[in-house]
């Protein structure tokens, strides 16, 4: 891998012509790849375009990795098939579930942390890692409830999946502030206890507050730019482990791509800062 | 063949989904305290909302003819009913147009199952596989004893409906971009042809004489017998001009020969 990925966007098809456009130096492009499983027709076409002038990141939300049950054949099919023809600089998928028993629900669902289910997610990594040939990276999710019986730690869970598949980890700064204020616990300390090494993407998004459930709660709802707690957060983050590729992610409420552009600028400039460089 | 799954992690998962579609179904034990939380709403909300949000990006001509707030209200029934089965959400709402027919709340707009027929079309011709069209100087080239044994095969991403009801063309072209300030709507029966020859999917209207040459090419038959059909279904139907609509919209994808059109005639 010669490419070095600095700062990144999500990209939706509204910003397809601005982000080919786009001269910014390091620029990449994250997708989700089931929004690519197609026969053929114009979006496929779009995203070989974009792939032959940025790198491309492959970000599924439908792996469902934590469901009990190996993942999809056919779907794991047309995400291979979708790696070679693309050629990913980064895979990536979540700590979740969404796909059981044949029905997709589209959110990223919770599940206890328990050892059957740690071998069960280090297996559906490593089949997943088997299909494409490369390691893939795995991301903390959002929480909203509490609940009772983890039998592990998620940063250690997470850990110990890599250490089981050699997978990588995809830290999304956004979700640990979420989750923290949702569940009540210390946001820097889960970022300073995150195993560095194993980071090999970050994401930064929006949140919002659920207003039908009295403002109680975040929602990582990907409809704001990034708060500065999660920019101050990120910032720690970086400052303990170097520079890593970051990915500013949006999917609700779009401002035009300008917009989005200056603020992945400001992840790049402290992604390109002497503090970043340490590591 | 799935294996059985019945440890901890399958049952909670089992009852997790379970009340998560059915709010008022009593919880199982191993998600009882999860459910109790406001915060299991989180994803019963994102959880519909991706779902009716999917549908409206699918049926965006059928969400104009009816509003927002009445498009949603449907598609939450019909998401009870009938979850996504694939994450490829663009691929989502199959059955929709079936849902619409048999709705009670839609009796009174019976040419909405076929708006929402066209928006679907638009959908398969959008993401059908890549095919070079066949253009009128491949036609031209051709000996009139090959025309006679040519089978046109549509185009991968083409897709065609006559409606014989209602004017469903000019109802699902003025809403399905921008809104086309409408005059008077001609009560008639209407057909409509989809194509994607390059990137973009394109759509012009269709007679029956159009849209009965379209079937029998589909189901195998040689452009002779296509064109009785055509004239079967439309008496006066100009076939040259026909054939000159259906070429330069990239209606067929490509072209094959049967051996001997009388023997082929006589096996049937």
């Amino acid at each position: 891998m010669t490419t070095v990925l600095t700062a990144g966007l999500g990209l939706k098809p509204q910003h397809y012509d601005a982000a080919l456009a786009c001269p910014a130096e390091g620029l990449w492009f994250e997708v989700h790849p089931e929004n690519y499983m197609v026969a053929g027709g114009p979006r496929l076409a779009w995203l070989e375009a974009i792939r032959e002038r940025h790198p491309v990141s492959l970000h599924g939300v439908a792996l469902s990795l934590a469901a009990d049950a190996e993942p999809d054949p056919g779907h794991l099919a047309r995400l291979g098939e979708l790696a070679r023809r693309i050629e990913p600089e980064l895979v990536s998928e979540h700590l979740a579930w969404s796909t059981w028993r044949g029905t997709y629900f589209p959110d990223l669902l919770p599940f206890p942390r328990s050892a059957a289910a740690l071998k069960r997610i280090a297996d559906n990594i490593s089949r997943t890692q088997d299909i494409l040939r490369r390691p893939i990276a795995v991301e903390n999710p959002s929480h909203y409830l509490k609940i009772d019986g983890h039998a592990w730690d998620e940063i250690e869970f997470l850990a110990e999946l890599a250490r089981r598949t050699g997978c990588g980890l995809l830290l999304d700064v956004n979700n640990v502030f979420v989750s923290a204020r949702n569940l009540g616990y210390s946001a820097e300390d889960y970022v300073d206890r995150f195993p560095g090494p194993l980071v090999t993407e970050i994401h930064l998004a929006g949140h919002s507050r659920d207003s039908n459930l009295g403002d109680t709660l975040l929602v990582d709802s990907h409809d704001a730019p990034v708060a500065p707690e999660v920019w101050a957060l990120y910032e720690r983050l970086i400052r303990r482990t170097g520079p890593r590729p970051t990915l500013i992610e949006r999917d609700d409420k779009l401002p035009d791509f300008a917009t989005l552009l200056a603020e992945r600028g400001r992840a790049d400039v402290l992604l390109r800062a002497p503090l970043a460089k340490a590591a | 063949m799935e294996a059985l799954r019945t440890g901890a992690l399958a049952r909670f998962q089992d009852a997790f989904v379970h009340t998560l579609m059915d709010p008022g179904a009593l919880p199982d034990a191993s998600v009882a305290a999860l459910v109790a939380q406001p915060a299991f709403d989180v994803y019963r909300n994102t959880v519909m909302k991706g779902c009716i949000d999917a549908l409206q990006a699918n049926y965006p001509a059928v969400a104009r003819l009816v509003g927002d707030e009445w498009f949603r209200a449907a598609a939450a029934i019909y998401v009870r009913e009938s979850l996504p089965a694939d994450p490829t959400l663009l691929r989502y709402g199959a059955s929709f147009t079936d849902f619409l027919a048999r709705f009670a709340p839609a009796a009174e707009l019976p040419y909405l199952p076929g708006v929402a027929r066209l928006d679907r079309s638009w959908t398969e011709a959008h993401t059908a596989p890549d095919e070079t069209a066949i253009g009128p100087a491949d036609i031209a080239r051709l000996a009139p004893a090959a025309l006679a044994r040519a089978v046109l095969h549509p185009h991968a991403a083409a897709r065609w409906a006559w409606f014989e009801d209602a004017p469903i063309y000019t109802i699902w072209s003025r809403n399905r971009a921008a809104a086309v300030p409408a005059p008077g709507i001609d009560w008639r029966a209407e057909g409509a042809l989809l194509v994607r020859p390059r990137d973009a999917v394109e759509w012009i209207a269709l007679d029956a004489a159009g849209a009965a040459f379209l079937d029998a090419c589909a189901a195998g038959m040689p452009a002779p017998r296509a064109a009785s059909a055509a004239l079967e279904a439309r008496d006066d139907a100009d076939l040259t001009q026909l054939m000159c609509t259906l070429l330069a919209a990239g209606a067929f994808g490509r072209m094959s020969f049967i051996d001997d059109p009388i023997s082929r005639e006589e096996n049937r």
